[in-house]
């Protein structure tokens, strides 16, 4: 029988990049699990694994470098070691940078919870020449110390051991001794706490006493929610900041931190010996290629536009020998629905169809951020990612965006082509609140792929000749765009977000591992499809409910249904009676034969070989002998004869007509019914206010339609102007133009410029809730991008006709304004720098 | 002299930190104290941010924060 385990609860922390999820995945092997704090955007990843009677939860908590509650990630990390009450911390300490490192052992140590410090990389350590005492380090610190190797998993037993024994002893490590002048303030302090008997079994005290002398938001409100003499403790601290301040002129968080790392340095210098130094390592010699002026930018760019080469455009390629599988799958899926029927489909068939698809399509574009992902990856763990801030933030900064704010704005598609939903994802990146945010809105803004088909067609319909021309216009007005929208967002509505001080570690260039990459790779995808796929399948379903119901009245219906048996009708008769087939068609007969038909001719589509050609012919061949005889147009083989049948083939070439009659039929049904929906409805009524923008029901409707997923655009234009049935879908642009004959270069580049600002698409949106926490932010970030192509097709459409212009000359009119929009919006920075200052040194002043 | 002033290549060490608020308590705990010593290592393409190196580890940061911090010169 297997006894129940005991359950240690350890957490890891430790500074940004010392190598806690190597360590961490070194520890609990592939036994994980990722997910999200709730409702920020900060990984937590939790994991487990078994030591003689025990069983360890070990939760990876974010780098920090210090535990105030200035920063996200520090308050998560403090609020988990707090609240969650770990067993047993371990540190992962980077060994080549000792000192700083040590400034958060002693504030962990102060938490009272035993500490394990493990001593990572190790291994560069001895190769950047330092010697490390560990022993007379662990005596200094107070702390039991292991040396691993993370990413060669070297030490991994000795520090499961010591975790354990850590455990065991429940010895809680020392404590910085802050010295006569801080000490005089805490210790009393520390005795005034532990009053409340209650209060100091929820907080660590000594912990809780150096926060609330560091003037600690979050440590006076916790004091204040929980301590029965809370307003009596803050007024006593609060005269004793004054009274230190007053004395050494210096404010006590300042002390305090010297003090940490007056001994920190004291430590170091101790236990470190470094018996030779290196005169220049490898990272600085990259370095002065890719930070220098001249290369640095052609390094920059060539990665970017590798990244976008690499996942975008290679990316797609693949979808082109994936999609065959997710085709297959659809059909399978398909298959098992009920059939369709001559006009009318079941509703059971006609909307899982839409879910399938919908489904499907997001499906498609997997093997893209399968690449993106890895090489986002790659780009975090190498350390260029760093190197890229530095170089751009200027330029970013001017627009209230941040040096970070590249990648996302490059994978959304800085010219045509990229996607949304990886670019909000990698906006986690930014360490700056209200850049994130900005970035995060404007993403959407960029040529995503499935705005594409919608300009290519209206391009190709009516700016033949400037076609070149125009898509560079469009490609980039987008970006200059979105960077005049993220200034004004960062001045208004985001002014009062944290806006961190961009003071960024350069880390040295670590050769990726493999697993490490795939592993990230992988975790990510597996967030977005969970994510996704159950929201597209609620979308799918709804959007299909409001382009199809009310539904037809029951006259419309009878009247389709009439029309409906006559094509039944006529066809029997053009077959004549004597026909051997007749029977066989009759009735529910022809329905049967149309999707055996269609099963054959999707099964044979695109068979070249002969060899696999014969096989799905013999599987159909036993399927229905009869129909088979029909759609070989009666040339088949008998026990080894060949055989001519007058009858199947006559058949055959009728039900060819009667095919394109029911075709045309459902489209006229289709388009009646989309007319008649909530949403044709909607489309309609919002006609007199559109026409300004020079849009038609049609139009409106296609736009909307376009809001579960763009690529609907041109599906439903192709509805809604499907005209006679031999024609086929590439030939839309035929139809266009001569059914709106109306139309001006005018209209068309109204539509674009709407489609260029289009709202994100759905999974976008949740994407943009999931990472900025925030139900609003995606209801901003549907609404406003709205308004802006309004604006856009308004100008293009009204003001083009009110003064005469060309569809080219008003895109450079506008494209002119785009510019001048952006210059000037970057302009107030300046002025607004200043205020803010201001503001900031009133806020201390009080 | 504040650390905004100085050239790629040049050393110095703190005397003192002026910043406060949320970007004061992030220079502490990055390391810079009075008394630690600082590396200008470059520019970046646009003159801004700095690269330097303090406590041997590299940090980019902006002339605008880098204002804050007064050094000495040896
Ligand atoms: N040479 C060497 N590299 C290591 C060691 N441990 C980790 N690394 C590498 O250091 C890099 C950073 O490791 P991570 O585990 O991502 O660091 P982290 O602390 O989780 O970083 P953040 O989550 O960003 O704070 C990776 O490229 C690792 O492969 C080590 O002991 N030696
Ligand atoms: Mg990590």
């Amino acid at each position: 029988m297997r006894r129940k385990l005991k359950e240690i609860k350890v957490a890891v922390a430790g500074q940004p990049n010392s190598g806690k999820s190597t360590i961490f995945n070194l520890l609990t092997g592939g036994r994980q699990h990722v997910a999200n704090y709730p409702g920020i955007t900060v990984e937590k990843k939790t994991g487990t694994y078994r030591i003689q009677e025990h069983k360890v939860f070990l939760t990876d908590l974010p780098g920090t470098y210090s535990l105030t509650s200035y920063s996200l990630e520090e308050r998560i990390a403090r609020d988990f070691l707090l609240q969650e009450k770990p067993e047993v911390i371990v540190d992962i300490v980077d060994a080549t940078n000792l000192e700083r490192n040590l400034y958060l052992v002693f504030q962990l140590a102060e938490i009272g919870i035993p500490l394990v410090i493990d001593l990572n990389m190790a291994d560069v350590a001895k190769s950047r020449g330092f010697q490390i005492d560990t022993e007379k380090l662990s005596q200094e610190i107070g702390a039991e110390i292991v040396p691993t190797v993370g990413n060669k998993g070297r030490g991994k037993r000795e520090l499961r051991q010591t975790i354990h024994k850590a455990y065991e002893s429940k010895k809680s490590p020392r404590r910085l001794d802050y010295g006569k002048e801080l000490e005089s303030i805490l210790k009393p302090l520390g005795q005034f706490l532990s009053k409340d008997a209650n209060f100091s079994k929820r907080y660590p005290i000594r912990w809780l006493a150096v926060k609330l002398l560091e003037n600690d938001s979050e440590a006076q409100r916790a004091v204040k929610k929980y301590s029965t003499n809370g307003e009596e403790i803050l007024s006593y601290v609060e005269e004793e900041r004054k009274k230190f301040i007053s004395q050494y002129e210096e404010a006590p968080e300042k002390s305090i931190a010297h003090q940490r790392y007056r001994e920190a340095e004291k430590i170091v210098g101790h236990c470190v010996k470094q018996i030779r130094t290196e005169p220049k390592t490898l990272t600085d010699r990259i370095d002065m290629v890719v930070c220098n002026r001249f290369s640095g930018l052609i390094v920059l760019l060539g990665t970017i536009y590798a990244m976008y080469n690499l996942s975008i455009v290679q990316g797609y390629k693949i979808t082109n020998y994936t999609w065959p599988l997710l085709a297959g799958l659809q059909k399978f899926l398909v298959l098992s629905l009920p059939p369709e029927g001559f006009v009318f489909d079941p509703l059971l068939r006609a909307m899982p169809l839409g879910v399938i698809g919908g489904v499907i399509a997001v499906l498609n574009y997997v093997p893209i951020f399968i690449i993106l992902f890895a090489l986002i990856a790659i780009m975090e763990d190498t350390g260029y990612l760093a190197r890229m801030s530095f170089i751009l933030d200027r330029v970013f900064r001017y627009f209230g965006l941040h040096g970070q704010s590249v990648l996302p704005l490059v994978l959304g598609g800085v010219y045509v082509g990229g996607c949304a939903i990886p670019g909000v994802m990698a906006c986690r990146g930014i360490k700056d609140e209200k850049a994130r945010l900005a970035t995060m809105l404007v993403v959407p803004l960029m040529n995503c792929l499935a705005k594409i088909p919608l300009y290519v067609l209206l391009l190709g319909l009516f700016f033949a000749a400037t076609k070149g021309i125009m898509m560079f216009f469009i490609g980039t007005i987008t970006i200059i765009i979105a960077l005049g929208v993220a200034k004004i967002l960062s001045l208004t509505i985001l002014k009062r977000k944290e806006s961190a001080p961009f003071i960024l570690e350069m880390p040295p260039y670590h050769l990726p591992t493999i697993g490490g990459v795939l592993r990230r790779c992988l975790e990510r995808l597996g967030i977005f499809i969970k994510k996704i796929i159950t929201v597209v399948m609620v979308v799918m379903c709804l959007v299909y409910l409001l382009i199809n119901f009310p539904g037809l009245s029951k006259e419309r219906k009878a009247h389709y249904n009439s029309q409906a048996n006559r094509i039944k009708k006529s066809f029997m008769k053009k077959i004549g009676e004597d026909n051997p087939y007749t029977k066989l068609l009759a009735g529910d007969g022809l329905i049967n034969f149309t999707k055996y038909r269609n099963d054959y001719r999707a099964a044979t589509r695109g068979v070249e070989e002969e060899k696999t050609k014969k096989v799905i012919e013999q599987k159909f061949r036993q399927r229905n002998f009869e129909f088979f005889k029909i759609v070989k147009k009666g040339k088949y083989e008998l026990e080894g004869k060949k055989i001519k049948d007058k009858d199947a083939k006559k058949v055959h070439k009728t039900y060819k007509k009667v095919f394109n009659q029911r075709r045309e039929l459902r489209a006229e049904k289709k388009k009646e019914t989309i007319k008649g929906s909530f949403l044709g409805r909607v489309g309609i009524a919002l006609e007199p206010i559109t026409k300004k923008l020079g849009f038609n029901w049609q139009v409106n409707i296609a736009l909307i339609s376009a809001f579960a997923a763009k690529e609907n655009a041109v599906g439903t234009i192709g509805v809604l102007y499907e005209s006679p049935p031999t024609e086929r879908e590439d030939r839309l642009e035929k139809r266009l133009g001569e059914k709106e004959g109306g139309w001006t270069p005018l209209h068309a580049l109204a539509i674009i410029l709407f489609m260029a600002m289009y709202p994100p698409c759905i999974p976008t949106l949740l994407m943009i809730r999931v990472e900025s926490g925030s139900t609003m932010w995606m209801l901003f970030a549907t609404f406003y991008p709205i308004i802006l192509g309004i604006i856009f097709a308004f100008l293009a459409f009204t003001a083009g006709n009110l003064l005469g212009f060309s569809g080219l000359k008003m895109m450079i009119t506008i494209y002119t304004l785009a510019i001048v929009f952006m210059v000037g919006v970057g302009f107030i920075k300046r002025k607004e720098k200043t205020v803010q200052q201001k503001t900031a040194q009133d806020e201390i002043h009080r | 002299m504040t650390l905004d002033e100085l050239k790629p290549g040049q050393k110095c060490h703190i005397a003192k930190v002026n910043a406060e608020g949320v970007t004061g308590q992030r220079l502490l705990d990055m390391g810079f104290v009075p008394g630690a010593k600082i590396h200008i290592i470059r520019n970046a393409p646009l003159v801004d941010p700095v690269e330097i190196l303090l406590k041997g580890y590299h940090i980019s940061i902006r002339h605008s924060e880098s204002k804050e911090i007064e050094i000495v010169v040896p």
